[in-house]
C-alpha cells in the first residue's frame, strides 16, 4: 500500500435490492489490502450502516473511498432531507423509518448508534432540505 | 459443527446456497432488525429469522455469517436465494417458530 487509493461508488436512493453493494465493495477491498480482519469488521458496520441511510433516508448520494498507509476514510455525501437534529438522530431508538421501510426490519433507530460504535472517528454535518455528509474515519496502525 | 450437520439435527430445508453446507457454525442469532444483526451477530453464527428479502442475504455476506434460517415454513424471495447462490451462504427453512428451533439450535451448539 504505498499509495493513495481512491473509489467512488453512487447510492440511489430508495433501490433496497443494490444496499450494500457499495460496503460489499470495499470489505472486498480491504481483505485484499491485507488490513486486520477487526478493522475489516468495524469498517463494514459503520460502512454499510452510512449506506443503508443513504437508501433508505435520501434521493441520492455518492460515497468517496480513501485509503493510505495510516487510515480508510469513507465519505458519503447525499442529496436528501438533512437531519434537523443531529444528537437526537445519534439517540439509539430514534427512527423517521416509514411504516415500508420498517416492514422490512430496517428503523430499529441502531445505525447511527452502529457506526458510532465501530467508526475510529465519525463525523456527521447535515443541512434541511438539501443532504447530509457522513465521514467515517477507521486508522489502519495505532489509533490516532 | 458444520451448516450440514445443523440441517440434518434439526431437519431443515435447503433452499438455496448448498455450495456454503460445509462452512463452520459457531453460534447463533435471533432477530428480525437489521441493524441488531449489523451491530451484533458475528462471523459464523446461524441468522434466525422471517425476514425473506434480498438485504438479508447482503447481511450474511458482510458479517460472514454461515448460514441463515427461515422460521415458520417462510420461503427466500427470488433474488435472496440468487445471491445467496452466489455467496455460497445457505438459506434455510423450519416450519418451526422462532422459540422451538432457536431452543433446538442452542441446545445442538451448546448441549
Ligand atoms: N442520510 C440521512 N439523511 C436523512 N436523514 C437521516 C440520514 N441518516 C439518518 N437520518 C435520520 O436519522 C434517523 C436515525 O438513523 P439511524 O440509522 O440511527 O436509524 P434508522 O435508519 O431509522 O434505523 P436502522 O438504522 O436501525 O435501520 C433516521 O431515522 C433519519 O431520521
Ligand atoms: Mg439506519
Amino acid at each position: 500500500m504505498d499509495n493513495q487509493m481512491h473509489f467512488e461508488y453512487n447510492v440511489e436512493g430508495g433501490n433496497f435490492t443494490r444496499a450494500g453493494y457499495a460496503s460489499s465493495q470495499i470489505k472486498k477491498i480491504l481483505k485484499q489490502l491485507n488490513v486486520d480482519i477487526a478493522i475489516i469488521k468495524r469498517t463494514v458496520v459503520a460502512t454499510y450502516e452510512a449506506e443503508v441511510n443513504v437508501v433508505a433516508h435520501a434521493y441520492s448520494g455518492t460515497i468517496y473511498v480513501d485509503i493510505d498507509t495510516e487510515a480508510v476514510k469513507i465519505r458519503l455525501v447525499d442529496e436528501g432531507p438533512g437531519i434537523p437534529d443531529i444528537d437526537q438522530a445519534m439517540e439509539e431508538g430514534y427512527s423517521t423509518a416509514s411504516s415500508q421501510v420498517r416492514e422490512m426490519g430496517f428503523g430499529a433507530g441502531m445505525g447511527l448508534p452502529n457506526m458510532k460504535k465501530n467508526a475510529d472517528k465519525l463525523e456527521i454535518s447535515s443541512e434541511v432540505d438539501k443532504g447530509t455528509t457522513v465521514e467515517i474515519t477507521m486508522f489502519l496502525n495505532e489509533k490516532g | 459443527m458444520t451448516v450440514a450437520d445443523v440441517v440434518k439435527k434439526l431437519d431443515l430445508k435447503v433452499f438455496s446456497g448448498e455450495k456454503g453446507l460445509d462452512r463452520q457454525v459457531t453460534g447463533g442469532y435471533v432477530s428480525d432488525l437489521l441493524s441488531d444483526v449489523m451491530g451484533n451477530a458475528d462471523s459464523g453464527q446461524i441468522w434466525i429469522t422471517l425476514q425473506t428479502h434480498k438485504n438479508v442475504m447482503a447481511i450474511a455476506s458482510l458479517k460472514d455469517l454461515a448460514a441463515v434460517i427461515l422460521v415458520t415454513d417462510h420461503k427466500p424471495e427470488a433474488n435472496t436465494a440468487e445471491q445467496s447462490n452466489e455467496e455460497g451462504i445457505p438459506v434455510l427453512g423450519t416450519s418451526l417458530d422462532t422459540f422451538e428451533i432457536t431452543g433446538k439450535l442452542y441446545d445442538l451448539i451448546n448441549g
